[in-house]
């Protein structure tokens, strides 16, 4: 790995223009160098716009139903064809994204919150509340994740918000885990213990040093959770335990459409790929972030 | 004496599962009593009237104190009694044995898929690496982790069986045709009844499912290995194998996967867990009778004891699973001391 010292012209060197880069800044230069990542980034911004201007983008009502036009292929007018109710699926597929990005962005944010404190009370303090806070962790990553979403909502009931919340608490002890080991590894440090001799609060040194020292890993790892947490929730949206009707969820859009499979088979394709492009997007980005932000977990 | 360490080491790792396995026994247990309001009347309907949900209450054993009811339910499950379907009535340990039997057949398959294509792209690609041989798998292997498993399963239905009409799209076996069931595993039933015609048919319905619940798994099992077989082919005794004229294909498969697949192993591991959450889904969508459809369809009838039981159950494998993989871990990498 070059350091951006070594990557400067020599004029510029000789010129004495050097430039201090940050260390984000320089993830940033990485990160702009590999195309998959950048792919990744315009993926996710795709999305993220898509979900956000989805009321100004769409032609149509994406829950209007119109049963004299049911089932018609990609046309002109309606560029993804209609659905089994006659609603264009251009405007189900922008919403969708709405949706998912929404139950992405803030599962992972839940998780990422709760997490976070739970893992650095349990390194920082370690003792039997580390003890506890790991206990609790091994018990919740001993169910496969999707079945322990789908018991929480089988608890909660089913709905949208219900999913979100099942799929943030199934996440925690991943973000937990993650920052309890940076904790245990920080804590070490010199700068630690002269910021404890110097007097300074235990939650002081908590928020001031230790957490920021443990955010590169924790972005990583939330931009990848946001991937599984799209496939989490059109897991359950699929299995008719997330999004209801008439809510243009892609998962429950599949659900809704798989007896055309055969008749019209864009009706299924379509939020497939919708799926797939946004999971993509985040995966690429994630990946991409990691090589340049954290150049060691390569 | 040298046997020793193994032993302890295998019997803490044990040990160490009990207060995991504990804990696992209360989340479970817990379901029944989160559910928001009265579980009772929530099972029952808003029509129930209040005898019968009395009724109900007292056969669930919700009219307990909290402790004893936990006491009850965990002095059961040690038994081997998962209690009763609130709507079969039958109890949930016989119910649930054939559907395990098709679940583990599933998965079972579907790890095998995994791990054999998985393991030889990784490696191919290793060996290619940054040429197409290397580039087009690895981007497969993008999508393969990128597509929901659900997707997947009907796009494979309506390729290869609506389309191509090469295989079958649901169930089991012909459903023409009764399969006399010995272990549940109709592979090795029909064998067994030396019905070859139903055997190539459960082999059929088995492709399908089998491929969409592994695909998931092959394409993180197949990155994995590329990244541990990029490592291990910089080291010297790879160097040392070339360079005394061994053929590359030995160089690879046998100095280089020996001692890549450790970490393959781990990730084989994990994905079970994802084999078991993701058979509630493939399950569905190709009529497979297995736990995951078992609980599916529970979660329709608001039956919480066959929720429970199949999702304890689920769990339990899973930790299984992990422990055996973990120590396998340990024999395959004799580096990693039995502390």
């Amino acid at each position: 790995m070059q350091s951006g010292l070594a990557t400067m012209p020599a004029e510029e060197l000789s010129a004495g223009k050097v430039r201090r880069r940050t260390p984000w800044s320089e993830g940033v230069r990485r990160l702009r160098k590999q195309k998959a990542a950048v792919i990744g980034g315009a993926l996710v911004l795709l999305f993220i716009l898509t979900g956000l201007f989805a009321p100004l983008l769409a032609p149509h009502d994406p829950i209007e139903q119109n049963l004299a036009n049911t089932l018609q292929p990609p046309s002109a007018e309606h560029w993804f064809g209609t659905d089994d109710s006659g609603r264009d699926m251009f405007s189900r597929i922008l919403y969708g994204a709405r949706i998912s990005m929404t139950i992405g962005i803030f599962s992972v944010l839940g998780s990422l919150v709760v997490g976070t404190l739970l893992g650095l009370i349990a390194g920082f303090y370690g003792k039997w509340i580390d003890t506890l806070i790991s206990r609790i962790f091994d018990v919740m990553l001993a169910f496969p994740g999707i079945l322990l979403a789908i018991a929480i909502v089988a608890i909660l009931g089913p709905g949208l918000f219900n999913a979100l919340l099942a799929i943030a608490i199934v996440n925690v002890p991943m973000y937990g885990r993650l920052v309890r080991a940076k904790v245990l590894g920080i804590k070490q440090e010199e700068y630690i213990m002269a910021a404890r001799a110097q007097g300074m609060s235990q939650v002081r040194i908590l928020f001031r040093h230790v957490l920021p020292n443990s955010w590169t890993p924790l972005i990583v790892q939330g931009t990848l959770g946001v991937a599984s947490a799209i496939l989490e929730a059109a897991a359950l949206g699929f299995l008719g335990l997330g999004a209801q009707p008439p809510e243009a969820e892609w998962g429950k859009m599949l659900a809704d459409s798989r007896d055309y499979i055969t008749t019209a088979p864009w009706v299924v394709m379509i939020p497939g790929f919708a799926i797939m492009a946004s999971v993509i997007g985040f995966n690429l980005f994630g990946d991409g972030l990691r090589d340049a932000l954290d150049p060691k977990a390569q | 004496m040298g046997c020793k360490p193994v032993i302890r080491y295998t019997a803490r790792r044990i040990f160490q599962l009990i207060p995991v396995l504990f804990g696992v026994s209360i989340i479970v247990f817990a379901i029944i009593n989160l559910i928001p309001g009265d579980p009772a009347q929530v099972i029952l309907g808003e029509r129930a009237d209040a005898e019968s949900i009395q009724k109900l209450r007292h056969e669930l054993g919700l009219d307990l104190p909290l402790y004893q009811q936990y006491g009850n339910y965990l002095l059961n499950i040690l038994q081997g009694d998962l209690g009763t379907s609130l709507v079969t009535g039958k109890a949930i340990s016989e119910e649930l044995l054939p559907h395990l039997a098709a679940t583990a057949e599933l998965t079972l398959f579907a790890m095998i898929f995994a791990v054999i294509v998985g393991v030889n792209v990784g490696i191919v690609s290793a060996w290619k690496r940054n040429t197409w041989i290397d580039y087009i798998p690895m981007l497969l292997a993008l999508v393969g982790v990128s597509m929901p498993i659900f997707w997947l399963g009907l796009m494979e239905q309506w390729l290869f069986g609506l389309q191509l009409e090469w295989l079958p799209v649901l169930g089991r076996n012909d459903p023409r045709v009764t399969v006399e069931t010995i272990t549940h595993f109709y592979l090795i039933d029909t064998l067994l009844a030396g019905n070859y015609e139903q055997f190539w048919s459960s082999v059929r319905h088995l492709i399908l499912p089998a491929m969409a619940l592994g695909t998931i798994p092959m394409a993180y099992i197949a990155r994995m290995t590329r990244s541990s077989m990029l490592e291990v082919l910089k080291h010297d005794y790879v160097r040392t194998a070339r360079a005394k004229g061994l053929h590359e294909f030995f160089v690879v498969y046998k100095h280089g996967l020996k001692n890549a697949f450790a970490p393959v192993m781990t990730i084989i591991g994990l994905e079970v867990g994802r084999l078991l959450g993701g058979a509630v889904l493939t399950e569905t969508i190709f009529g497979w009778p297995g736990v995951g459809q078992y609980i599916y369809n529970a979660i329709g009838y608001r039956d919480y004891a066959v929720i429970q039981s199949g999702i304890l159950v689920l769990a339990v494998i899973f930790i299984v699973v992990n422990l055996i993989v973990d120590l396998l871990y340990s024999y395959l990498d004799p580096r990693i001391q039995y502390k």
